[in-house]
């Protein structure tokens, strides 16, 4: 896109003085900040994954941060697009999933326990909020079902679809193409 | 004055701007008295196109009335003139307008240069609708420039109402111009995938240019009741295979011309799995349309049939079965509307009470709510086609 810093406004084109009320919603604002989220952590997990494994004491799970951060990231891009539906859902998956390896770390009498479970109260939270945005999104933009209007009253032809049957027939303006 | 202004992905506010003002002599300022908002706006608003800039002013459907006329326009226009506004901007002089290839004029693309580079050659400046088209500030706002205005116009008789005649500067002449590409015998069948505004014109082109059979192609139930309700014989293709039926109404000869008004944001659903795939790769930017209606039509089209598109495409589309298309030796047309080329026989259409565009509008709004019909025109909600907006 680097042909795109090529481009300028011409300088006697209306200027932007106030900007006002806009079409992106609570709902979609939420999904942008909880994309751009995903996208962090998961370059986090990607690239320094023994940040995370160290403090839990899952030292040697390396690569299944790595994969989890590569998980992350797509869930990420998806939130961030206008597919951010589907993305939000993933992000829920994926923190079942983040869950479930949480506690299956926990050991009786650990001390690793104790940091494991702040990990999944976090998470916890996480997940609320990623369910809330989920369900925000999916409300925000879906089709109500229910009585549709067929709008059969709109032929768009004053004098009935009949009459319209090839009226513009040597009217000499189908030439020309 | 106010306008509609892009801001990014899904994000278009209604802001406060600047006036614009007369810059050359053939330029013509209106007061924008409707506008609409066009499925063209939507691969904007979901920044599929590149080549917009934070700040534009988006809109190519507009209307209104003449408020300053520069001095070269003088002669064609005056202060007071109701015009519709093509959304193709062109000269009227240069070897493309002189063939009546408005929408490649030579002249109108004041960033003719840069979109050389990408496209090998220019086309015509366009309003509201990238850089790369010239970025000239768009109409859905109060007030818009309208460059090269002696010819970039239409002028309407007061007998008719906005609604009727507003369509004019796009869906309808695109429509049209879409089902003139199919060369209509009596004979013919005509298939249009896509009911949106676009797809509604084609059908009653078709309709009206005398095709035996017309057949429309959606999922929005809405949609394809207005499309029937135009004389339109409907398949959804959420609840039934496209390709048999159209095999099953044509007796398996296939449509003689197929349009595509759907364009780079075909439906992704699992159904159709060739659109997943897509929709990745579209996501990796490692391909930039959909193109599962053009795989359809090329696979379902009656051999020598004819394949028209006036739906926007804006780079590379993967997986076209191109073997396919040339050994079953179809002809493809397609382009952005030559506006003007149409105007004079298309109002005739109206003033004749043969046709009346406004059939197609379900939603009226101020300026102000403009952000939000746009999600709504998207989301199809409150069965939504056609959006128009009082500044
Ligand atoms: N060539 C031109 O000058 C020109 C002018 C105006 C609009 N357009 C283009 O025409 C296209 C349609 O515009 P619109 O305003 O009607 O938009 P729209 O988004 O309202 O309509 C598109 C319709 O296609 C349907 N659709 C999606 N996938 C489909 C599939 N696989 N098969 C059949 N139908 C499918 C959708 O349900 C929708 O009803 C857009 O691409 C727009 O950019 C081109
Ligand atoms: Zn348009
Ligand atoms: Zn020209």
């Amino acid at each position: 896109m680097t042909f795109l810093s090529q481009f300028a406004r011409s300088e006697r084109d209306p200027r932007l003085l106030k900007s006002g009320s806009g079409s992106l919603g609570l709902p979609d604002r939420l999904a942008k900040g909880l994309g751009w989220f995903s996208l962090a952590l998961g370059a986090a997990e990607l690239f320094a994954p023994g940040r995370i494994t160290r403090p839990l004491g899952l030292q040697g799970k390396e690569t299944i941060v790595r994969a989890y951060g590569m998980r992350e990231i797509a869930s990420g891009l998806l939130s961030l697009s206008i597919d951010k539906k589907a993305g939000l859902w993933s992000r829920v998956a994926g923190d079942v999933v983040d869950l479930v390896t949480l506690f299956n770390a926990m050991r009786p009498g650990a001390r690793r326990n104790e940091n494991l479970t702040v990990a999944m109260v976090v998470v916890l939270g996480v997940t609320l909020l990623d369910l809330l945005s989920s369900t925000a999104v999916t409300v925000a933009h879906r089709r109500p079902a229910g009585s549709f209007k067929r709008y059969a009253d709109r032929s768009g032809y004053p004098q009935g679809v009949e009459d319209a049957r090839g009226a513009a027939r040597g009217r000499g303006m189908a030439g020309a193409g | 004055m106010r306008a509609l202004v892009w801001h990014g992905k899904e994000d278009i506010r209604c802001d406060e701007v600047s006036d614009p003002e007369i810059q050359d002599d053939r330029d013509a300022i209106i007061k924008v008295t409707s506008c609409a908002i066009c499925g063209s706006d939507l691969h904007l608003f979901h920044n599929l196109i590149p080549a917009m800039l934070p700040g534009d002013i988006v809109g190519h459907e507009m209307m209104g009335e003449v408020v300053e006329v520069g001095r070269g326009a003088a002669g064609a226009l005056q202060k007071g003139d109701r015009i519709v506004v093509p959304f193709t901007i062109y000269c009227g002089e240069c070897d493309q307008c002189r063939r009546g290839n408005f929408s490649v004029c030579e002249r109108s693309n004041r960033n003719a240069r840069i979109q050389e580079n990408v496209f090998g050659h220019a086309t015509a400046g366009l309003f509201g609708y990238t850089h790369l088209t010239g970025g000239y500030p768009g109409g859905q706002a109060e007030y818009v420039r309208v460059p090269f205005a002696d010819r970039t116009h239409i002028k309407v008789p007061d007998s008719l109402s906005d609604e009727q005649v507003l369509f004019l500067g796009d869906i309808l002449p695109t429509g049209w111009q879409a089902a003139v590409q199919c060369d209509i015998k009596p004979t013919d069948t005509v298939a249009v995938w896509g009911c949106g505004p676009v797809g509604q014109m084609a059908i009653r082109s078709a309709v009206l240019l005398g095709a035996k059979q017309v057949i429309a192609i959606d999922r929005l139930p809405e949609r394809l009741g207005m499309a029937a309700a135009g004389g339109a014989v409907a398949i959804n293709f959420d609840d039934e295979s496209v390709i048999e039926r159209l095999d099953e109404l044509t007796g398996g000869k296939g449509p003689d011309a197929c349009i595509d008004a759907v364009g780079m944001e075909s439906h992704v659903g699992f159904a159709q799995p060739d659109t997943v795939y897509d929709r990745a790769k579209q996501m990796m930017m490692l391909e930039n349309d959909r193109g599962h209606v053009l795989r359809e039509m090329i696979y379902v089209c009656r051999p020598a049939g004819v394949i028209s598109i006036p739906g926007v495409y804006s780079g590379l589309v993967d997986k076209i079965p191109f073997g396919l298309a040339m050994n079953k030796g179809l002809t493809f047309r397609m382009g952005q509307t030559h506006v003007n080329r149409w105007t004079e026989g298309l109002l005739k259409l109206i003033e004749d009470g043969l046709l009346d565009p406004s059939f197609v509008i379900t939603h009226t709004a101020s300026l102000e709510d403009g952000p939000e019909m746009y999600p709504l025109f998207r989301d199809k909600r409150d069965q939504c086609v056609k959006v128009v907006l009082k500044p």
